[in-house]
This record gives structure tokens, C-alpha cells and sequence, in this order.
């Protein structure tokens, strides 16, 4: 049987690609820090329950192929055969069983991700960092409150500490995916999000957007850097040194619909971060499931806000 | 003036793509070509009284899978042109915007235009036969639903010439495809098309429904129904719960960007959230509306070349009314990563995972239906039989999907592309492709041609492997999807290259089965018996091409497998034996030609913003309907009994 040869070798070889060699090319199998460690193994888990499922699909399959699919032999025939309560009730549980399996580390790691990673045994915890990332077309932007810094297309963070990246959006969604260090969320126009992640190590990982924003959307990609704290505490230093000021005209400047390079300022206008309180403010409310009234009120603060920074947005332009 | 007109024409005409003026040249000489052919051969009148007018459910399943075979095309260029742009990194063949059309109008076009069309055409041709029917319950409404989709489907092909074709994607998701981020017609003609087709297909929901409640053969119960009539019914009735939401959400879009309300935009208070949730409360069911048909098919396929009848029919009935079910309950993981607590994601993720179940018994139930069989590898056959290994990775990669946290690496990625086309393709395309093989000769008379047909279907289905399986590898590499071009350095291009090859090659299989087809018209087996493939099922007791009243005599029916059942008692006969009676059969009628070309004119008007237009289209569309209303006492005939005869005895039935 040609097919079920092809089949094989088909099967064989994706398994090998799997299993040796390149997953360090592999972002998603080659992960970087706890949260995407998580991942990766919950990954692993499916892939091998369902490896399982897929293995007896296909054993079965050549078997009855292979027996039943022969020109001149009819041994077995059996036209009238139609059910058998016992094997149906087997291949009702056994893919029961798997979904227990797989449904019981989901939700555990669901809920586990929804806060700041956990130290390693042994290392004592380090103070969480935030950073405000707004995504407009099609540019990431980095602010650190803390350190009243930004950066463009590129950020940096220290090594084995937990990063809390808070996640807004100027216009279209887009979502901020570092693959290496852990999967994604959606930066959304009206309702700021947030993502943990943490890196193991001194290292270099590549993010993009994973959710189309239009034009200039395949450019939409980012470096984030890790460093060892002194390294980290220097680069601020040296940021808050030698780079410009962000005055609003030129952050306006800035949101206009553009691929960019990387640059950094050594300080941003107030506004911003109490823009992007505001929204957080408004978010938390909005879970807290809010009376009516104070929501309206919000709502009119939303206006306001639309005035301020997305009077002059230029739209996609000719095309 | 003479600027006035030239700008207008500039942006009313897509300028500027050399690709383009190649459209605008090649659309015009085919209509040329096709004007002068029906002409020079005096075609108009016969196509007149025999395609435009015609409510016979027989010839609109031909012509739905003909437009289907179209699209199929059209999309499958987008898919090509593509991955011509991919195959090597920053590739200059397309530009962004252009590349941003392709993938838009290839999804839309193969959901929309391409896959659906398709299954309905297969349900017209086979379902009234099935259940022993003279035809569907609303003859009159099925022609509707067709011209509706198929103007509709015109509509949104001119976009690519005119105008400018929609660029955010077959989700369009807000705010992106609202006006401030997206000015221009394009999105227009995806808001209106979709809106015409979705009209049309509710009324085939509702059609088909009625059809198998109520015009069964005697006999025939719920459960004794044959698989794929089982698996309209299911998807009927999804179309009627899933359809409206559809109709609402792009109602709504369409108010915000023609009239500008803020329903989906953040000013005023809009939520481009709400968006996503209408579009996936009717998007996940709709990935069912084209999966379940295409079960039933197998189903049949299987069960006939395994000569054996189906394992576990009752299971296999309630795992699908299980999964129509079910398909309601997920939406949501469309969106895991948009910012939701960890109760609602996993409420989500077991609800979607559980779908895995009675998809599981299905599998099972097909393989145990090929065990203790006398399996006859036909080509329809071989995409059955491919179906089960290429789906399962499908399945099972839905699976790993379904878990939220793990979705959050592939979500958007190459991962998620491979998976659903692992579905969709072997899923519906070879179901479709199974079924057209299956039912052809009951279609036209013929047989396709099983050399050619094998060549088509080795080199398709190997090809597809070639072209999606590297995607999930290059997804976990961090490629998204809707990247016009991709940086060089990351280790993509191998996988890439791959890909684009796979790709072309399942271009040369479709291209092997359009020549199979031409090919099979001209020196096809002639099937005299109406029974080709040693059938189980009522459609293979008449003859082949069916008659138009498809059954001189009603069967009558006892068992599943009804036709096996006649044979094996002897009783095959009585459906074509002597006496006959006048048979009373619906009229053709012009009306859903008219509304529907009525619906053109003021779609095209709405998208153009032309109220000039559109509101004389809307009369239009009205005075069809009051028309059709006053003709309720003339709208069927009787064949009469010697006419019937005639064409028994041509058919070879009467010795
Ligand atoms: C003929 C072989 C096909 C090839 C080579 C192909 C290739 C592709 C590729 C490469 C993409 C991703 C484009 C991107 O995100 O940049 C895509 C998207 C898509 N394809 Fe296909 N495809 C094929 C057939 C089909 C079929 C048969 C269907 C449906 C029945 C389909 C439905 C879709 C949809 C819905 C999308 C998403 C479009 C979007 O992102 O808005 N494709 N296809
Ligand atoms: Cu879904
Ligand atoms: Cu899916």
C-alpha cells in the first residue's frame, strides 16, 4: 500500500523533527522563562495524549485496510455486522478519560497564570516590575512609571524577575506575543489588559504582533532583551543620560500610522501615565461589575479622552 | 467635467497593478466569449427556460456545485498568489495591501462562496432523492436562495476591479474594519455580499428542514433516514439558530460605516468586543454548517464501498446532534487571549475539548464500519478513506487548541492556519470532492473517469500534506498568520519554501480534475442502470440522469438502507412499474432570477453609497415579492402519464 507507506514515513519523519534537532529554532518548544515553561509543558501533555488517540486511529485504519481491502479475498465478510454496545462504550470513555486528563492541568494552569509567576525553589523573590506597552499602527511602545522612561520596538528587563505588562491599544487591536517567554494577549482600544512574563536568563527573544492591524502589520515586531540587574540599572542610567525627551507633540507624531525604528526617551509627558491609570481604573470597575450610574460616568471620561489623542489620527490612507 | 469624470473613474476602477489590468482584460473577454457563444448558438432562450428559470431541485445542485467549482478556483488563485508572495523572505511580488485583499477574499470566498455552495448543491441533488421526494418542500424559495447567493457572490468578485476589494480579513473585525481605519468601499462588499448570500442560505435552512420533516416517502422514520439526510437535517437547523446572529452582527456593522453609528467603534461607546462575540456565537456553528454535511457523506461513501451497512447508526446520529449542540457552547475560544478571567477561559476549553468525544465515536464508528467489509477502492472512496488520518491530526490539533493556556502560543499563528484547513480541507473539500465522485453519475449520467480521477487525488491529497503540515512547525516558530512577508534570518525560509511547493502542487491536482471532468463528458462510462455502485440508498432505485419527477411511483420504505432492502427482497421495480399516473410537479418561474439580480443592483448601491441606485433596487426587490404573492393558483402542472412512460421506457426502464 503506497499510501499507508507515505503515511508512515510522513509520521516518522515529523516525529524525528520533534524530538532532535532544531527546537531551539522552535520558539514555542524552546521556552525561556516560567510562564512560557508552563505552556511548553501542558503542550507536551496534549501532544502526547493525543499522539495516543492518533496512534490507535491509525493503527486500526492500516488494519482493516490491510484486511479488509484486499481484491480477492473476502475472508471475514460480514454485511450484517452493525454495532456492538461493549467496543461503542469503550471508545465513548476512553476519550472521556483524555479530556479529564487534559481538563484538570488546564484550568490549574489557567489559574496559575492569572498572577505573577512563583520563585524557583530556592530563590528568594524579587520585586515585580511594570511596564505600559501600547500598541498603535504599527509600532510597540514601551513606558516604565517607575522609571518615567519609553522605548520603541524594543524593551528591556531584568533577568528572573517578574515583568507585568499592562496592555493598551491606540486604534486597531493588535496582540503582543513573545513567543520564547510566553504566549500572548490582545492589546484592545477600550479595555486594558495584562501579561505576566519572566526570563530565566541574560538573552535576546523576539515578539511581533500576532493579530492584524492592517499595512505595516508584518513589521510590527519587537526585541526584548533581558540583563543581569546591574546591567539593567546601567542601561536606565544611561537611557535617562543621553537619550531626547518625549515632548506630546512628538508622541503624536509617534501615533501616526508608521513602521518606525527603535528609539528611547528619557522621559514622556505626565498625561500618558494618567491616561493609561484612567483606563486601568475604568477596567477594574468594569470587573467589579459596577452600578449603572457610575458607569455612564465613565463613559463620558471615555469621550473626553478620545478628543485628546485620537483627534488627529490620519486613517489607512489611499490605497 | 472632464476631471470630474477621470477621478471618479480612477477610484472607481482598481488602478495601478499590472495583475489587475490582467483581470479587468480576461473578465472582459470571457464575457465576450460567452455573449457571443449563447448568441452564435441561439443558447439564450434554452438558457433562459432550462437554467434561470428552473426550481428543479436537480438542476440547481448543478449549478451551486458549478459556481462552487468557480470559487474554488478563484480562491484557490488567492491562496497561490500567496504563497508565491511567502516562498521567499521580503518578497516584493505582492504589496501589503495587496496581499491584505488576497487572504481576505480567499477566506471569504471559500467559506462563503466556495464551501457552502458546494455542500448545498450536494444536499439539492441527493436529499429530496433520498427520502423518496418529487422535490424539496419550497421549490419556488430554493431558486431564490440560489440566485441569492450567486448574485451575491458576483457582487463580491467585482470588488477586485471595481472599487477595491474588503482587507481586514473574513472575521472583519472591528475596530479595523470600521470606517475611521478602513475608508473605501472594500469592507462594504463584504458587509452587503455576506447579508444577500446569508439571506439565502437561512431560506435553504428552513427549506431543508420542512423538505425532510415533511415530505418523506412513506415508511421512511426519523430513523430510518439515510446518514446524509440525517446530517442536513442537523445542519439545517444549526443554519436556522446560527444564521440570524450573522445577519444581526453585519447589520449593525453596516449601519455604523454607511450611517455612522457607533455600535462597534470605541467612540460613543461601541464595543469592537461585541463584535468579536456575534461573529464567533455565529462563526464556531458555522464551521459545523460545512463540517456536518460532509460527515454524512462519508458516512454514505463509506458505508457503500465497504458493502456493508453503516456501524452504529444511532450513535452516529446522536453524536451529531451532540456536536450541533455543543457547537453553540464555544465560541469563545476564538478569543481566549482577549482579557479573560480564568473561570470563563476554562469553562471554554472544556466545553470546546468535549466536542473531541462524539467526533471520537464518529471516527471509530467508520473505521468499525470498513472493518469486516469487502472494501472497494473507488476514487470516491480514497478521499473517504483519507479523510480519516488527515482529519484526525486535524481533530486532534483542535484539541490541543482547545486548551486556553497552550492557545495563547498558537493562537493567530501558522499553528491555527494548519489546523483548520487540516479540517477544512480534509474535512469538506474532500468530502465534497467524495461526494461529487459519489453522486456525479446521478447527476449527468456518467461516470468520472477513476484513472484520472486517482491521479487528481494522490497528487491533492499529497500535496496538502506537503503544504500544512510544516505550517504548524513554522507557527511554533513564531510566524503569524496575515504577514505579507517575513524578515530573513529566523530559520523560516526552509519550512516556507516547502509550503509554496505543496501548495502548487495541489494546484496541478485540481487542474488534473478539471481535465478528469471535460475529460469523463466526453468518454465517460455511461451509467444505463441508474445504480452504478451497487447503492443502498433511495437515490440509486431511479434512473441516472434522475428524471425531473425523480420517482414514477413513490417508494415505499421499511428499513435504513432502503434501496439494499428492495434488492435483496426483490421489490426494486416497483418504483418504474406500469401503470402510471400524471404527476403533479412545481412551475418554473423568472421571479427569484429578477429579485435576485434586483438585490444586485441595490447591493451595489448600498455599497457605493448610491441611495440613487439602491432605493429604485429595493422597489424592485418589493414588486418581485407582491408579484410572486398573486400567483399562488398557477404555480404548478401535471406531467402526465404518458409523458411519463415515454421517459421510463427511454431510461431503458420498461422492457
Ligand atoms: C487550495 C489550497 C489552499 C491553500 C494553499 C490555502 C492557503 C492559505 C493560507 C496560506 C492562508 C493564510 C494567509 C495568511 O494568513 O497570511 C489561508 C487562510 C485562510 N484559508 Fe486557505 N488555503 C487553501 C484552501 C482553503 C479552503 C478550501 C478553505 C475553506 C474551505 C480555506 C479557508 C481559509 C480561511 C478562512 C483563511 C483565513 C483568512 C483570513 O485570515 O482572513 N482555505 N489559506
Ligand atoms: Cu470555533
Ligand atoms: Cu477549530
Amino acid at each position: 500500500m503506497k499510501k499507508l507507506a507515505m503515511k508512515l514515513i510522513g509520521a516518522c519523519s515529523l516525529l524525528l523533527l520533534f524530538l532532535t534537532g532544531c527546537t531551539n529554532k522552535i520558539a514555542v518548544l524552546n521556552p525561556q522563562g516560567p510562564i512560557a515553561r508552563q505552556q511548553y509543558h501542558l503542550i507536551i501533555w496534549s501532544v502526547i495524549l493525543t499522539a495516543f488517540i492518533f496512534a490507535v486511529v491509525l493503527i486500526i485504519f492500516i488494519y482493516v485496510l490491510v484486511k479488509f481491502g484486499r481484491k480477492n479475498n473476502h475472508a471475514g465478510y460480514d454485511p450484517n455486522n452493525h454495532g456492538n454496545t461493549k467496543l461503542e462504550i469503550t471508545w465513548t470513555l476512553i476519550p472521556v478519560i483524555i479530556c479529564i486528563l487534559l481538563a484538570v492541568p488546564t484550568v490549574k494552569t489557567l489559574f496559575a497564570l492569572d498572577g505573577p509567576p512563583k520563585p524557583a525553589e530556592g530563590m528568594s523573590k524579587k520585586e515585580a516590575i511594570t511596564i505600559n506597552v501600547t500598541s498603535a499602527d504599527w509600532k510597540w511602545i514601551f513606558r516604565y512609571p517607575d522609571e518615567g522612561i519609553q522605548t520603541v520596538n524594543y524593551v528591556v528587563i531584568p533577568e528572573d524577575t517578574p515583568v507585568k505588562f499592562n496592555l493598551f491599544a491606540h486604534s486597531s487591536m493588535n496582540s503582543f506575543w513573545v513567543p520564547e517567554l510566553g504566549g500572548q494577549q490582545y492589546t484592545m482600544p477600550d479595555m486594558p489588559m495584562k501579561l505576566w512574563l519572566q526570563a530565566d536568563h541574560v538573552g535576546n527573544y523576539l515578539g511581533r504582533s500576532a493579530n492584524f492591524s492592517g499595512r505595516g502589520f508584518a513589521g510590527m515586531q519587537f526585541h526584548v532583551l533581558s540583563k543581569t540587574d546591574a546591567d539593567y540599572k546601567a542601561w536606565i542610567q544611561n537611557i535617562k543620560d543621553t537619550k531626547p525627551a518625549l515632548t506630546m507633540s512628538k508622541y503624536e507624531d509617534l501615533l501616526k500610522p508608521s513602521n518606525v525604528k527603535t528609539s528611547a526617551f528619557s522621559s514622556y509627558p505626565k498625561e500618558l501615565d494618567k491616561k493609561d491609570n484612567k483606563a486601568m481604573k475604568k477596567m477594574n470597575h468594569m470587573e467589579h461589575m459596577d452600578i449603572p450610574e457610575n458607569h455612564m460616568d465613565l463613559k463620558s471620561q471615555d469621550n473626553d479622552m478620545d478628543g485628546m489623542d485620537m483627534s488627529d489620527d490620519s486613517t489607512k490612507g489611499g490605497k | 467635467m472632464i476631471e470630474n469624470i477621470k477621478s471618479f473613474l480612477g477610484s472607481f476602477f482598481v488602478t495601478g497593478d499590472p495583475m489587475i489590468y490582467g483581470a479587468d482584460a480576461s473578465i472582459a473577454l470571457a464575457s465576450i466569449g460567452i455573449v457571443f457563444y449563447l448568441t452564435y448558438f441561439k443558447k439564450w432562450k434554452w438558457l433562459w427556460d432550462e437554467w434561470l428559470t428552473t426550481v428543479d431541485h436537480k438542476k440547481i445542485g448543478i449549478m451551486y456545485i458549478i459556481a462552487a467549482i468557480l470559487m474554488l478556483f478563484r480562491g484557490g488563485v488567492d491562496a497561490l498568489l500567496m504563497r508565491a508572495q511567502l516562498i521567499i523572505p521580503n518578497n516584493t511580488f505582492l504589496t501589503s495591501q495587496h496581499y491584505n485583499e488576497i487572504f481576505t477574499t480567499h477566506g471569504t470566498i471559500m467559506i462563503f462562496f466556495m464551501a457552502m455552495p458546494f455542500i448545498f448543491g450536494l444536499m439539492n441533488i441527493a436529499v429530496p432523492l433520498q427520502i423518496g421526494a418529487r422535490d424539496v418542500a419550497f421549490p419556488f424559495l430554493n431558486a431564490v436562495s440560489f440566485w441569492l447567493f450567486f448574485l451575491a457572490a458576483m457582487l463580491f468578485n467585482i470588488s477586485f476591479v471595481i472599487g477595491g476589494s474588503p482587507d481586514a480579513g473574513w472575521t472583519s473585525y472591528a475596530p479595523l474594519a470600521g470606517l475611521k481605519l478602513d475608508p473605501g468601499v472594500g469592507e462594504n462588499y463584504y458587509l452587503i455580499a455576506l447579508q444577500i448570500s446569508g439571506i439565502g442560505t437561512l431560506a435553504t435552512g428552513v427549506n431543508f428542514l420542512v423538505t425532510i420533516f415533511k415530505m418523506r416517502a412513506p415508511g421512511m422514520t426519523l430513523f430510518k433516514m439515510p446518514m446524509f439526510t440525517w446530517s442536513t437535517l442537523v445542519t439545517s437547523i444549526i443554519v436556522i439558530f446560527a444564521f440570524p446572529v450573522l445577519t444581526i452582527a453585519l447589520a449593525l456593522m453596516s449601519i455604523d460605516r454607511l450611517f455612522g453609528a457607533h455600535f462597534f467603534t470605541i467612540e460613543a461607546g461601541g464595543s469592537p468586543m461585541m463584535w468579536a462575540n456575534l461573529f464567533w456565537i455565529w462563526g464556531h456553528p458555522e464551521v459545523y454548517i460545512v463540517l456536518i454535511p460532509v460527515l454524512g457523506i462519508f458516512s454514505e461513501v463509506i458505508s457503500t464501498f465497504a458493502h456493508k451497512t453503516l456501524f452504529g447508526y444511532k450513535a452516529m446520529v446522536w453524536s451529531m446532534i451532540a456536536i450541533s449542540v455543543l457547537s453553540f457552547t464555544t465560541w469563545l475560544h476564538h478569543f481566549f487571549t482577549m482579557g479573560n478571567t480564568a473561570m470563563v477561559n476554562s469553562f471554554f476549553s472544556i466545553s470546546t475539548m468535549i466536542i473531541a468525544i462524539p467526533t471520537g465515536v464518529k471516527i471509530f464508528n467508520w473505521l468499525f464500519t470498513l472493518n469486516k467489509g469487502r472494501i472497494e477502492f473507488t476514487t470516491a472512496m480514497l478521499w473517504a478513506l483519507a479523510f480519516i488520518p488527515n482529519f484526525t491530526i486535524g481533530g486532534i490539533t483542535g484539541v490541543m487548541l482547545s486548551l486556553a493556556p497552550a492557545d495563547y502560543q498558537y493562537h493567530n499563528s501558522y499553528f491555527l492556519i494548519a489546523h483548520f484547513h487540516n479540517v477544512l480541507i480534509a474535512g469538506t473539500v474532500f468530502g465534497v470532492f467524495a461526494g461529487l465522485h459519489y453522486w456525479w453519475p446521478k447527476m449527468f449520467g456518467h461516470i468520472l473517469n477513476e484513472r484520472l480521477g486517482k491521479w487528481a487525488f494522490w497528487v491533492f491529497m499529497i500535496s496538502y500534506n506537503i503544504c500544512f503540515l510544516p505550517m504548524y512547525f513554522i507557527g511554533l516558530m513564531g510566524m503569524t498568520r496575515r504577514m505579507y512577508t517575513f524578515p530573513s534570518g529566523l530559520g523560516w525560509e526552509p519550512l516556507n519554501l516547502i509550503i509554496t511547493l505543496g501548495a502548487f502542487g495541489m494546484g496541478v491536482g485540481f487542474l488534473i480534475m478539471v481535465w478528469m471532468i471535460v475529460y469523463s463528458a466526453k468518454y465517460g462510462k455511461r451509467d444505463t442502470t441508474g445504480d452504478p455502485w451497487n447503492g443502498r440508498t433511495l437515490e440509486w432505485a431511479t434512473s441516472s440522469p434522475a428524471p425531473e419527477y425523480n420517482f414514477a411511483h413513490i417508494p415505499q420504505v421499511e428499513t435504513v438502507d432502503a434501496f439494499a432492502h428492495m434488492k435483496e427482497k426483490g421489490t426494486a421495480d416497483s418504483i418504474y412499474k406500469a401503470p402510471f399516473q400524471a404527476i403533479h410537479m412545481p412551475n418554473d418561474s423568472g421571479i427569484p432570477f429578477i429579485l435576485s439580480v434586483f438585490f444586485f443592483i441595490a447591493g451595489f448601491g448600498l455599497v457605493f453609497e448610491w441611495y440613487w441606485m439602491a432605493i429604485p433596487g429595493a422597489i424592485g426587490i418589493v414588486v418581485c415579492m407582491i408579484l410572486r404573492s398573486f400567483k399562488d393558483h398557477d404555480d404548478h402542472h401535471h406531467i402526465p402519464a404518458e409523458e411519463v412512460e415515454q421517459t421510463e421506457r427511454a431510461a431503458g426502464r420498461l422492457s
